[in-house]
């Protein structure tokens, strides 16, 4: 199963029709897909606005693979739960976000090697193409907490008297 | 030390949650914008208070006094947040009432810091980005909060 989650609040279209237009090229593989509702018409899929967190998690956990966009709360989930992800950063001269944060967060997190990323629909699209022939693979894994370089530095601020 | 722990929805709250083994022999309350996330912090004290960005006025008011009624009836001698609005209304509460603050900027902030977060500068007693080529004087790095 594919779990492709991209945030609740503002429609992700371009990352939709993507997926949407490489579809056959999944060979039948189930796919769970939450996004904001817009006006584009998926043709091959349904979707879905809000999953409960309970039900969210039980997606996550069973993905081979999520796709999504570059939303901190979704790659850290799968650097915890050691899941392949591909992201597409919103960009915000199309609307889709408020600055252009997530292209700036991919960008870092591809040059240390973490994630898969595709930069533009036609990048997306040929990535899903050979998902069949090359799955993609977890980069990155992490355990439940930060680091303790800046667990011990808060630590000692909040004992400050 | 009676910790405050606040957060919005999304990449903050995971963030924020990461930082728990920080809070350890504390007494905690956690802070959010979703009542049903009390379930994502079983065993600590949870309180909602409403969403608001900067993009709505009347909402930010609103949402700032529930911070600050929140903030003086729990107490707290610190006040740490990951972001974003509410976070950086709670930082401004402590500053006005000499409360201990610290705000860790999102490390989805990688190229600058968030505008809450260069806000939270002036109020805050602590800043930190998860980015060693964003630190400076006023902000400090001490790693991050994946690893």
């Amino acid at each position: 199963m594919i779990f492709v989650t991209t945030g609740t609040q503002i429609p992700f279209d371009r990352l939709i029709r993507a997926i949407d237009e490489v579809y056959p090229y999944f060979g039948g593989i189930e796919l769970i897909v939450q996004v904001a509702e817009s006006g584009y018409k998926v043709e091959n899929f349904t979707t879905r606005e809000f999953i409960p967190p309970k039900e969210f998690d039980d997606y996550f956990n069973r993905a081979e693979l999520i796709i999504s966009h570059a939303g901190m709360g979704t790659i850290i989930s799968a650097f915890v739960k050691n899941k392949p992800i591909l992201v597409m950063p919103r960009l915000a001269k199309y609307g889709e976000h408020r600055n252009d944060h997530q292209l700036a967060t991919a960008t870092r997190f591809d040059e240390l090697g973490y994630i898969n990323v595709a930069y533009t629909e036609e990048e997306l699209k040929e990535k899903l193409k050979s998902l069949q022939r090359t799955p993609l693979k977890p980069l990155f894994n992490i355990d439940d907490y930060a680091s303790k370089e800046l667990i011990t530095s808060l630590q000692s601020f909040i004992n400050l008297k | 030390m009676k910790i405050l722990a606040i957060a919005s929805t999304g990449g903050h709250w995971i963030q924020l949650l990461r930082l728990k083994p920080a809070f350890q022999d504390n007494d905690v309350v956690f802070v959010s914008t979703k009542p049903n996330f009390a379930s994502t912090v079983n065993g600590y004290a949870f309180h909602a208070v409403p969403d608001a960005s900067r993009w709505n006025k009347l909402q930010l008011i609103h949402s700032f006094f529930k911070v600050w009624k929140l903030i003086s009836t729990t107490k707290p001698d610190v006040i740490i947040t990951t972001g974003a609005a509410p976070g950086l209304m709670a930082v401004i509460v402590g500053k006005i009432r000499n409360i201990k603050t610290v705000w860790i900027d999102s490390i989805a902030n990688a190229e600058k810091l968030s505008m809450s977060g260069r806000l939270a500068t002036y109020f805050s007693d602590k800043v930190y980005t998860q980015w060693l080529h964003l630190a400076n004087d006023k902000v400090v790095f001490s790693g991050n909060i994946i690893q």
